[in-house]
């Protein structure tokens, strides 16, 4: 009983006046509105419709009514799983993802090293403004200088391949050779920008310890590995995580500009197949699982990335 | 913090583990002299040397694009031009500009990349702004409901069902509201926002101001190269965009200019290939190509470099975590 008081006494205490709140703060929630409603709308309705993966699409049904799919809901995923085609995407959406991790990672990290090495003002600052331009263009475009550099018959490269006298390489028609100009071509675009994150790292290090370890009669090259890099550890092994967590990931842009029709085999990925099989083809229930797959997986890697950051002592990415 | 220091020096050799507090000024006059005169001439001038291939590396394709779309056919046929032009001329410029089709879509891509900066640039400060205040109740479950979007996409097709059932297939509009916030720039100004003294808010707030009035005379004039910073995001995301054009727009006046790029690239691409087993000759298809990629480059390489202060910043915004 008297507990029930003290409680009551607490509560009356620290009763929140609604009204004098509502009066203050219903500007803030009127800001609000908008852009709650179109993540609601855009980004929380369409789930809705993650629901035709287990069922059997029909044009004239609500999601609702549609029948569910045989093998409890699961057919379309046993069907995805059983697509030579769909098992050819993710092979090759895996693949893609780690080459460009492998060899793309570790570029702008190095290029941010060489930068911070400059001493002339103006020219660092050029060298980062001429770095950062490709990924300021579109991947149609970036496919349109690829045209103009890799064409076997009057590209740039092949010319002056074929005028040193060797054979003009077929770098955007065979399909092992354009993994490389993929790769390149995505390194190409974004190593200039990714190193912008690794120099506010090293920019956040002390120059005291630069300082102290000349005195100490370390070199240039020493200071880089001693100093420079444990700087920027936390920010490599986070950006190195997202990275790995994303490795199921696919962007539609790069590959669907940069394929064509004599590499489908390695440039088919899971999101130009969902695109060309569902809107192209049709197959909305097959799709949608194929979606829905990646989307968990997705999410499973990124929980499973995060709680690797933390083990390893890092702060997580959230 | 001293010790600090004297810890990591200990690290390259001891030599200054035992620096009293007094010698340390004297101390630093000397560093500063031997950082500047530490690394070799010749390592400067290596890492010059890498610096400059690098920027040659980005500069070379756009160089021989510019110089292609400049040159005159029968250099083109020939195979002559590298990186300058040859047969110095301005027709597949005229050609380009002369066509409807182009300078239709690229007025109407500038004008759909305006309207959805503007409309982006609002709603993401809509967002933003409220998200920065302590006391709003409700605030983590706003938080979460942001959260939730960028850890789980519904995916391509039941997006593209939406569209279906909103009416908004083969409509303009799908251009400009489904892309018209993103939860990643959202969450760089709200980092930016709380990087505001709360003070300045607080003493608007006893003097009576509204909160709309905090956001209009006080967090948007401080938010100047956040918001510059944003424009250019969504401006170049816009320009460069074209997946949702080919996935929703069928019809072919509102293609933006990248789509309407790549569906000529493609198309020239196969006349290309039959070029090389000798059908006919690239000629003026050649340096028109170049032309009509360098005319849809331009307006962003025009504006970057003028915004790299901002951008620079905001990246570093976008990494850090509140």
């Amino acid at each position: 009983m008297k507990v029930l008081a003290t409680k009551n006494a607490a509560v009356s205490t620290t009763s929140f006046n609604w009204k004098a709140y509502i009066k203050r703060y219903w500007q803030l929630y009127a800001l609000l509105l908008l852009p709650m409603l179109y993540l609601l709308i855009f980004k929380y309705i369409p789930m809705k419709y993650v629901l035709i993966a287990f069922k059997k699409y029909s044009i004239v049904q609500k999601v609702g009514e549609m029948p569910w799919a045989d093998n409890h809901g699961f057919q379309y995923f046993i069907q995805a799983f059983h697509n030579k085609d769909f098992l050819n995407a993710l092979r090759n959406t895996v693949c893609l993802n780690l080459l460009d991790l492998v060899i793309g990672f570790p570029i702008p990290i190095i290029f941010a090293l060489i930068l911070n090495e400059l001493n002339i003002k103006w020219f660092k600052k050029t060298v980062q403004t001429i770095a950062y331009m490709p990924h300021f263009l579109s991947w149609v475009i970036i496919y349109g200088l690829a045209i103009q550099l890799f064409a076997p018959g009057n590209g740039l490269v092949n010319m002056v391949i074929t005028n040193l006298g060797g054979d003009a390489v077929p770098f955007l028609n065979d399909p092992g050779k354009w993994v490389g100009t993929y790769i390149f071509l995505g390194i190409w675009q974004s190593f200039g920008w990714n190193s912008i994150i690794y120099l506010a790292a090293i920019a956040g290090i002390s120059p005291e310890l630069y300082e102290a370890a000349s005195v100490d009669g370390a070199g240039r090259f020493r200071k880089m590995w001693h100093i420079t890099l444990p700087g920027i550890k936390s920010t490599i092994v986070v950006l190195l995580i997202m990275a790995l967590g994303n490795i199921l990931g696919s962007a539609f842009d790069r590959p669907f500009a940069l394929q064509n029709n004599l590499v489908m085999q390695n440039a088919e990925v899971i999101s130009t197949f969902v695109y060309k099989n569902g809107i192209k083809g049709l197959q909305f229930s097959l799709t949608t699982a194929v979606g829905l797959f990646q989307s968990v997986v997705g999410v499973f890697f990124l929980l499973f990335a995060n709680w690797l950051s933390r083990k390893l002592g890092e702060r997580g990415i959230w | 913090m001293a010790n600090e220091m004297a810890l990591k020096k200990g690290k390259f050799g001891l030599k200054s583990f035992a620096l009293s507090r007094k010698k340390e000024k004297d101390d630093e006059m000397e560093t500063s002299r031997m950082v500047k005169s530490d690394g070799t001439k010749v390592g400067d001038i290596v890492f010059v040397v890498i610096c400059v291939l690098i920027s040659l590396i980005c500069l070379v394709p756009m160089i021989n694009l510019l110089a292609r779309s400049l040159s005159g056919t029968d250099f083109l046929v020939r195979r002559e031009v590298y990186l300058l032009p040859k047969g110095l001329n301005i027709d597949a410029y005229s050609t380009v500009l002369g066509d409807p089709k182009y300078v239709k879509s690229f007025f109407w891509t500038v004008f759909l990349t305006v309207i959805c900066t503007f409309i982006s640039l609002t709603m993401t400060v809509l967002c933003a702004y409220p998200l920065i205040f302590n006391k709003l109740k409700g605030r983590s479950f706003f938080n979460i409901v942001i959260t939730i979007t960028m850890f789980f996409n519904a995916g391509t097709i039941p997006n593209y069902l939406l569209m279906k059932e909103l009416n908004l297939l083969d409509n303009p509009l799908v251009l400009i509201i489904p892309g018209c916030m993103s939860v990643y720039n959202m969450i760089i100004m709200r980092s930016f926002f709380y990087g505001i003294p709360d003070s300045l808010r607080e003493s608007a707030e006893i003097d009576g101001a509204s909160f709309f009035r905090i956001l209009w005379s006080i967090y948007l004039p401080l938010s100047k190269p956040v918001i510059a910073t944003l424009a250019l995001f969504y401006a170049v995301g816009r320009w460069n965009g074209y997946s949702d054009a080919l996935m929703y727009m069928k019809n072919k006046d509102f293609y933006p200019l990248q789509l309407l790029l790549y569906n000529i690239l493609n198309n020239m691409n196969s006349v290309e290939v039959a070029t090389q087993e000798g059908f006919s000759t690239p000629g003026l298809s050649e340096s028109l190509k170049a032309a009509i990629v360098m005319f849809s480059t331009i307006p962003i390489l025009c504006i970057y470099p003028f915004l790299q202060k901002y951008f620079i910043h905001g990246v570093t915004l976008g990494a850090v975590k509140e």
